[in-house]
């Protein structure tokens, strides 16, 4: 095998709280791997283990064939980290930044220029400016050639787009596509599940377990039930009588409208509509629709919480 | 090493954009050397003393006049019994008493030995010892006036210093001041430099790089050593050109064992700063467990002799007390290095002692919290 990383039954528990259980996966080279899941499902835990800044407490992994506890060493050279939290120094200026990181990496900014032009050429005009007082966006791009500055093998990129601008975000991920093209492997986390389908694989991680790991299409295809958008008037108590239907499985919110999944076959288009009009809600929309990662997602969260109990 | 040079641009580049740390660096120490040095040079103007003269003849009155005519000394009252003393003391502004044994002048002549007691009020050790010595530098004057004529004469002022027998001299402020604000500063900046790139997350990205421990410590002290040196510089010029503090023995030698001492203390202070998260307890740690027993413990303000054992043992711990007693001795003593290599191979080791425990306590993961 000739993966870029490959983890097997990776373990960390802080106290009681498990924040990795017996996580497996592999990322094959210069493939663009993403984990989607919410705050706490264990998705920071499991980047600063793969850069080796925590031990775990138990499994292994590899990146590019060098053991993350042993071989910490060589993996620093290697990696580009992005983490969470914008690490950058805030009194230095942009140029600054980028320099001390080349130059901590052993190499210099006119070396990797290439690598990082099209996203430094952005935020150029303002290289003398502290980075401490750059937008949200441009600390993100400045992040990111800070981390690709050494031209990194595999780039882990913990949450880069949070707190950004639905544009920026955007941006954020064609720049990724691009870099992809060049080779690099790409390990990036998200809570935000409409970016799932931009990765060439998903894994979706909850409570410290990987409940799938599929390309985006197969998440989609894999989702075993029938779904519906409903809306009406009032879109509150639409979801409490929603729930009240036997053969529903869930309904949550989505945007303006609810989202309504059902066992197939067992629920027509009609008998929710003459369930809603006796519930004496008004101007109800019904369409059927493609499942999303996030209504995916929902329903492994159920399942999965249903096995728990 | 160009990994090496690169951060240490970075950290001066943190200096220098930081107003309030070059602030701290180079204004706490005039600052504070110049208060503290006329606070204590300031003291002693008019103050009131009394006179208990059991002899009442000639010599003694003219005694009492050089005292006052000396412009450091005014006469309160004068007392008749030894009673009167501690009352004298308790009631007014009295803080020295001069007392003349019967029958002065006829002993200094025959027995060619008087006895004189200077009597200072110790609660305010600092200033009682600097009026005690004031008035037996006037006596002493006084009789080697008389020493011109044939007969040599002697007057043994005998100094007794009550609630408190023992008390050092004034020079020991400039050196000792010196070992506070080069410690506070060194230790204090250093330890704050670390912590706050934890604080900042900054370090989550200098450990997943391929920098060495060795590089981050030594990077992080590196400006320090210059900064605090120039500190030094100004601290030794202002005793020197200010106070009139004298430099006797080699300037280079001063210097070079200033440079040792700064080493020392910013090696301490990474060493804090590798075993702290947060710039509040490093601040903390620093200020409480440093900055007291340099004060304390060193021989600074209390000397060491008087301390109990177990404190004793405390105090041959702290490093200032060993550069303080290498200052000096090189300041006010003149010794060369030939005095002083004991103190000086202890300093060495401690900086390294410091250093190497900072390397090994350098966490090279993030701690798991």
């Amino acid at each position: 095998m000739n993966n870029a990383v490959e983890v097997l039954n990776l373990t960390k528990t802080y106290g009681d709280v498990h924040a990795l259980k017996e996580i497996s996966f592999s990322v094959t080279k210069g493939e663009l791997f993403g984990f989607i899941g919410p705050d706490g499902a264990g998705k920071t835990t499991l980047f600063r283990i793969l850069a080796t800044l925590i031990l775990p407490d138990g499994g292994s992994a590899l990146i590019e064939e060098n053991d993350i506890v042993k071989d910490y060493r060589k993996i620093r050279q290697l990696i580009g980290y992005m983490p969470g939290r914008f690490s950058l120094y805030q009194d230095l200026s942009v140029e600054e930044n980028l320099r001390f990181f080349a130059t901590i990496f052993g190499t210099t900014i006119e070396e990797n220029y290439d690598l990082v032009k099209e996203i430094y050429s952005q935020i150029e005009p303002f290289k003398t400016r502290k980075a401490g007082q750059l937008s949200g966006g441009m600390k993100q791009k400045l992040a990111l050639s800070c981390a690709l500055i050494h031209k990194p093998d595999v780039l882990l990129l913990d949450e880069p787009t949070t707190g950004v601008d639905a544009v920026s975000r955007q941006e954020f991920w064609e720049m990724l596509k691009r870099l992809k093209e060049q080779g690099i492997t790409i390990v990036v986390s998200t809570p935000y599940m409409d970016e799932a389908s931009l990765c060439d694989q998903v894994a979706l991680i909850q409570d410290g377990a990987i409940m799938q790991i599929s390309t985006p299409a197969k998440v989609i295809d894999s989702y075993p039930l029938g779904l519906y958008s409903v809306s009406t008037s009032d879109n509150y108590q639409l979801l409490l009588d929603l729930k009240q239907l036997p053969q529903v499985c869930s309904a949550f919110a989505y945007g303006q409208a609810a989202h309504l999944s059902y066992r197939k076959g067992e629920m027509t288009k009609e008998e929710v509509k003459l369930y809603l009009s006796k519930k004496g809600h008004q101007d109800v929309t019904i369409t059927p629709i493609k499942p999303t990662i996030e209504d995916c997602f929902m329903e492994l969260m159920q399942t999965s919480g249903q096995a728990d109990k | 090493m160009r990994r090496f040079w690169g951060f240490v641009v970075k950290e001066f580049l943190h200096i220098f954009r930081d107003y309030r740390t070059l602030l701290i660096l180079f204004g706490i120490p005039a600052v504070q050397l110049i208060l503290f040095g006329f606070v204590i040079t300031n003291e002693i103007k008019d103050a009131r003393f009394a006179v208990l003269d059991l002899s009442m003849d000639e010599t003694t009155r003219q005694l009492t006049e050089k005292i006052v005519s000396s412009g450091y000394f005014q006469l309160d009252r004068n007392l008749h019994t030894y009673d009167e003393i501690d009352e004298a003391f308790c009631e007014g502004d009295i803080r020295l008493v001069v007392v003349f044994e019967p029958d002065f002048a006829r002993r200094l002549e025959k027995e060619k030995v008087a006895h004189v007691q200077l009597i200072g009020d110790a609660s305010d050790p600092n200033s009682a010892s600097i009026l005690v010595s004031y008035a037996s530098g006037i006596l002493n004057n006084y009789l080697l006036s008389m020493n011109s004529e044939a007969i040599p004469l002697q007057i043994h002022p005998e100094t007794r210093m009550m609630y408190n027998q023992e008390l050092k001299g004034v020079f020991m402020f400039v050196p000792g001041l010196m070992a506070m604000l080069l410690m506070l500063i060194s230790a204090l900046m250093t330890s704050l430099s670390i912590t706050r790139e934890k604080e900042l997350g900054t370090m989550e990205l200098l450990l997943a790089s391929p920098l060495k421990p060795l590089q981050i410590v030594l990077g992080k002290v590196f400006p320090y050593v210059f900064l605090a040196f120039i500190d030094a510089c100004i601290i030794i010029l202002l005793g020197w050109s200010v106070f009139g503090v004298p430099i006797r023995g080699s300037v280079g030698l001063l210097l070079f064992e200033s440079f040792l001492f700064i080493s020392m203390a910013l090696s301490l202070g990474i060493l804090i700063s590798c075993i702290t998260n947060s710039q509040q307890l490093a601040m903390m740690i620093s200020l409480v467990a440093l900055m007291l027993p340099t004060i304390l413990l060193s021989g600074f303000i209390f000397p060491i002799e008087n301390m109990p054992k177990i404190l004793q043992w405390f105090c041959h711990i702290m490093p200032p007390k060993y550069f303080i007693t290498i200052i000096k001795s090189i300041m006010l003593m003149g010794n060369g290095l030939y005095f002083i290599w004991k103190e000086t191979l202890i300093l060495f080791g401690f900086t390294l002692f410091f250093i190497l425990l900072s390397i090994k306590k350098f966490k090279i993961r993030l701690t798991s919290s």
